[in-house]
Parts: C-alpha cells; structure tokens; sequence
C-alpha cells in the first residue's frame, strides 16, 4: 500500500506530479526539475524527505550498539552531532547509508533510507548488542530539508535557535515558526543547509512559512527529480544505484566511513579488512560525456575496446550543462583522465573519467 | 488536455500531420509534459527508411528515456535539426517548433488505424484514470 506524507495535501496543491517512491506517493517536481535544482543552487529549495525514516536507539549501551551496527565511528561524535555512516551485513556490503545523530550517550536516532527503512529495523534488531532498545521512531516525524546558499538566512527568523552556531553536521533541538523541531545542518544536495524534524502535525505550517518567507527570494519546493540531479553532481552515493548488497563501501569511495583502526568491532569488519587489504578490482568513478547521448544506471563502460564496468547513475547536469554520470570501472581505467566509452543503446560513446564533485557548491560564510 | 484537432494520434502518445504525402510526426503534450524537462533527442537520419511500429528516435528528460515509436512507414525526408541544440523546445512548442520528423508516407491504408483528437483524448483519460 502507498503511503502519503504529512505534506501530501500541500504537494498537490502546488500542482506536484506526484509518483510512488519506495511505496510512498512523493513529488518527483512542481514545476519541473531544471528550474527546481538552479533554485537550490543559486537560492534554497524545501524539500520533503519525510519518507525516510528512523531508529531511536537508547539506553545503556546506546554507544556500543551503534558502533556495533555501523561502520564509521560512533565514538567520536559528542552530544548534537552527527556523522554520516554505511551500514554493512558480514559479507562487507552495504546493508544501507545512514546519517547518525547523537542525542546524548544513550539516545541516538539513525535516519534510513525510505526504501530501506523496514529492512533497516530487522536488520538494526537482530544485530544489535548489549542492553539498549531500539524503537522505529519513522511515525514521529516529519522531515523538510531547505537547501541552498541562502537557506541559513531565511530560516534564522523563523527558528527559534542560533542557527549561526550549528555547525555542519550538528543539530539543535529548539523551534522553527513555533514548531518544536530537531534543525540539523545535513543535507543531500551540496549547498548548505537544514534538515528540520518536526512532528507530522506541525509539518505543514512549517513546510508553509519556509515556502512564505523564501518565495520573494526564489526559494522553490523541489522534488526528488531536482534532489536527484544535485546530489549527483556531488557524486554523492544512492542506494540502488552506487550502493547495494553487492558493492562495498571501499569500492565506492566511503572508505573514509569505515574506521578499521579502532579496537571495536562491528558488522562486516572482517571482512571489510580483507577487502582492503586485497586491493581494488573496480573503482566508483565520475565521468562527463564528451559525445552527445545521457548515461543511464545499467548501461555499460567500454575502455581500450573492452568491457570496463557499468553505469550506477548519470544525467544531464543542470549546472555544468552537460551529461554526467557515475559508475563502476575496472581500477586501470578509472584514473582521472582516463578515455573511456558508454554504450548507449548499441552505441559507443565517448567520455571523460573526471574529478569529483562534478559540481563545486560555493562555501558558506561563517 | 490540449490535442489540435488536425492532427492524428497513437497509444505511443506521437502525433502526426499528413500534409499530401507527407506526414509530419512528433510527441504529444501529455507525452511531453509527463517527461518534465527534455534534455535530449536522438533523431534518424535524412533518407532513412522507417516502418511503422519501429523505433525511430529517443527523447530523454533529465530523469527517463523514451523511445519514439512511427506512426506509419516511409522514408525520413526531413530532420528537425534544432532539436539537437535544443532539444527543449519540444516542452515549449511540442506541435510547432518542437515538431521531430517528415516521412514520405508509403502506404497511406495505415493512417487508419491512427486516432483522431478526440479518440485520443478518451486514450488518454483512460489510461491515467
């Protein structure tokens, strides 16, 4: 069954073309995807990520369990951070990626994929340790990112919180237009930016005085269209595409969220200190086109006449205005600058292993 | 749904335009507004044969690929050649400017099976009801 979140209303009332996302009935763009991304780009975008959702862990223990079931360090964050991480089963694949936020040493809430998330809790239930209890915490909350360079400005007079001292990747917990909200600075889009959760009753009032405030200064609602093309320009990773069951993290360059070096262990350790030591057959690589035609997931990599690797994602990037794509190649044509070709239905095109990110946000002030 | 009344139709949701005997085909407004932004196009090339049911080109929008079915058979007499450059103007002007191909129409018994606007209309309420 397709659910709808607490935004569904205001969603089709901006005339949203609505599909099923994961099983849920999302916005894929209001106006059209184009205009929604340059708008997160040159301004802020409000997003609807209320699909995704999360586990509370908490109790005595709350640190190990964690450390336990992710693969970054856990034991590194102090109260009101969080840290991007990968979930990982014994074989070293990527069971899903997460964004863990520290509440304090025995309170801790792991946002998941929206497709994932009910696999997520099975899976965070039968390999969780000590005494801390996990609770699918997903009906709790509603989720809005507002992303982009001037997301900061327009929010500070709604929130009721200093947003100038959350730094990147920290939260407070305070207000935004009188709503009780966890406002973090993460986002999936490059730009600086907020995810704000509040209760699925307080959503729309939120989701209303953000879109108010901004619209004077181009502020959008986007889509998962729009959500899509800029985190790809940041070669950022999406479950399905980069990451699956049947990629590890190393090879898809989150090697800098695998903590190997501490004495904890955790779900796949062993067999992630294998993967690393026996070297890298195949590399997540980021490349432009240099020949018309748009890559799409599944189309294939041809390097010096030979099979080189498939394509995870690729589009037409609205900000470079050309296509771009990522995708797995075998590690001795994956070096930036390497020629390589994609076959687009039946035709070798060309294209160019590049530097990532595509796309370089500007950096925010302060 | 805006369908001009001149024009026949298929399910592909491509539109054609018989002028004598040629027939100027595109995609419809709702294939081009169910696209959202198209940012590619893929077109045969002048002198080509095309039969009807086949492929004859691809629009992409930034997030899927479409194929372009012929609506008839015939050989490709003219390319829209602004399509490459900019192939948005598909969004812009679906039945105008954003026109793909001319065939010269082969067998002129296969225009009745296209639908007419309102037959097509009716496709299309179904198909999204």
């Amino acid at each position: 069954m397709t659910r709808k979140t607490p935004l569904y209303d205001e969603h089709a009332r901006l005339g949203a073309k609505i599909v099923d996302f994961a099983g849920w009935l999302m916005p894929v763009q209001y106006t059209g995807v184009i205009d929604e991304h340059r708008a997160v780009r040159a301004a802020a975008g409000l997003f609807d990520v209320s699909h995704m959702g999360q586990v509370e862990v908490a109790g005595p223990g709350a640190t190990d369990c964690v450390q336990h079931l992710t693969t970054n360090d856990v034991k590194r964050l102090v109260d009101g951070q969080a840290q991007y991480s990968v979930v990982c089963n014994e074989r070293g694949t990527v069971v899903d990626d997460v964004i863990v936020y520290r509440m304090n040493p025995e309170r801790y809430m792991i946002v998941v994929n929206a497709s994932n998330a009910a696999k997520d809790f099975a899976w965070f239930q039968s390999h969780a340790t000590g005494r801390a209890t996990l609770r699918n915490a997903s009906d709790d909350y509603a989720l809005i990112a507002f992303q982009g360079p001037l997301a900061a400005e327009l929010l500070a007079p709604l929130a009721d919180a200093d947003l100038a001292s959350i730094k990147t990747y920290c939260f407070t917990e305070g207000a935004v237009a009188g709503a009780k909200a966890i406002i973090a600075r993460t986002g999936y889009t490059g730009e600086d930016g907020f995810e704000i959760f509040t209760s699925p009753a307080d959503a729309t009032p939120v989701w209303q005085a953000l879109l108010e405030r901004g619209k004077q200064r181009g502020v959008l609602p986007a889509g998962l269209g729009a959500r899509d093309t800029l985190r790809l320009e940041m070669k950022y990773s999406l479950y399905g595409h980069e990451i699956t069951e049947d990629t590890n993290p190393i090879e898809a360059g989150l090697g800098w969220v695998v903590k190997l070096d501490t004495p904890d262990d955790f779900v796949g350790k062993a067999a992630l200190v294998d993967i690393k030591a026996g070297g890298q057959t195949r590399k997540l690589a980021g490349f432009r086109m240099t020949e018309p035609g748009i890559p799409r997931q599944g189309y294939r990599i041809i390097a010096g006449g030979r099979d080189a690797g498939f394509v995870t994602s690729g589009t037409m990037s609205p900000s470079l205005e050309c296509a771009i794509g990522i995708g797995y190649v075998k590690a001795d044509a994956a070096a930036e600058g390497s020629d390589i070709s994609i076959d687009i239905r039946g035709r070798a095109r060309k294209a160019t292993v590049v530097k990532t990110p595509f796309y370089k946000p500007r950096q925010r002030k302060g | 749904m805006n369908a001009p009344d001149n024009l026949k139709y298929t399910k592909e949701h491509e539109w054609i335009k018989i002028d004598g005997k040629t027939a100027t085909i595109g995609i419809t407004d709702h294939a081009q507004s169910n696209m959202g932004d198209i940012v590619y196009v893929e077109l045969p090339g002048e002198g080509e044969q095309v039969k009807k049911d086949d492929t004859f080109g691809v629009v992409e929008s930034v997030k899927a690929v479409s194929d372009c079915y012929a609506p008839i058979s015939g050989k490709v007499i003219d390319v829209n050649s602004v399509l490459a450059q900019n192939p948005e103007t598909i969004n812009e002007d679906c039945y105008g400017d954003g026109w793909m191909i001319k065939l010269e129409l082969a067998d002129p018994s296969e225009l009745k099976e296209l639908m007419d606007h309102t037959q097509y209309a009716d496709f299309v309420a179904e198909e999204t009801a």
